[in-house]
């Protein structure tokens, strides 16, 4: 079981801020393949990878990157801080 | 070091009061407030969402590689959350050193990584409904001057 939280828009758009979720993707993009294949909302949230960010076990990370030990996925759009 | 993610509002006066104060290896303090504030002239609040967990830590690691670039004596970052009023404070830096230039370029430095590192994302609430800020390249190509 994998932790994943949606963060801004990203959650608006899916409608929920996390979720657990039992997956075999080896890797972020693996992740977001089976999200965008499950419904409409995900695919809207998903559309365009270069408008996103992902962090694993709450540090930023690459959407090539292996989800092997990882508990927690993060994805939301670039920071906005300061 | 003082790193504090919180809601509640911060005493910009207090936190400087005692600052880098009666120390004989401090010749300059910096600040920094954030403040918000409406260019369109119907903004009614800034939401600032976070991410729990992280955000202190994200921060944490921006301090870090401040102090280990420059020769800080000490470092205050203060970032707020939740829903702000035009002219509320968003969030604070200081930084205290022994000459001015490190103090000036950490706090920019800080500052920089704040805006594209830190995971906070602003929302605009205002009287035509509400809207993500999105996040600048400008923003973005600031951190390769570092």
């Amino acid at each position: 079981m994998i932790d994943v939280l949606y963060f801004a828009w990203v959650r608006e758009r899916i409608g929920l801020p996390r979720e657990q979720l039992e997956t075999q993707a080896a890797t972020v993009n693996d992740l977001v393949a089976e999200l965008r294949a499950r419904e409409p909302r995900y695919e809207a949230a998903f559309g365009d990878l270069s408008a996103l960010r992902v962090a694993l076990d709450q540090d930023l990370s690459d959407f090539d990157a292996s989800l092997e030990g990882v508990r927690e996925v993060a994805f939301f759009p670039p920071m906005t801080g300061g | 070091m003082k790193v504090a993610v919180q809601s509640a509002p911060f005493d910009l006066g207090a936190e400087l009061a005692g600052f880098g104060v009666g120390r004989s290896d401090v010749g300059a303090v910096v600040s920094f407030t954030g403040v918000v504030r409406d260019d369109s002239g119907a903004m009614e609040a800034l939401e600032l969402e976070h991410y729990p967990g992280m955000t202190q830590r994200a921060i944490a690691q921006i301090v870090d590689q401040a102090v280990t670039r420059w020769d800080l004596a000490d470092v205050i970052v203060i970032h707020r959350h939740g829903r702000l009023g035009i002219g509320e404070q968003i969030m604070m830096v200081a930084t205290a050193a022994r000459h001015r230039a490190a103090a000036f370029e950490s706090a920019e430095f800080l500052m920089d990584y704040l805006k594209s590192r830190a995971p906070f994302w602003k929302k605009e609430h205002g009287r035509d409904g509400t809207s993500w800020v999105a996040a600048k390249d400008a923003d973005e190509d600031a951190l390769k001057r570092w």
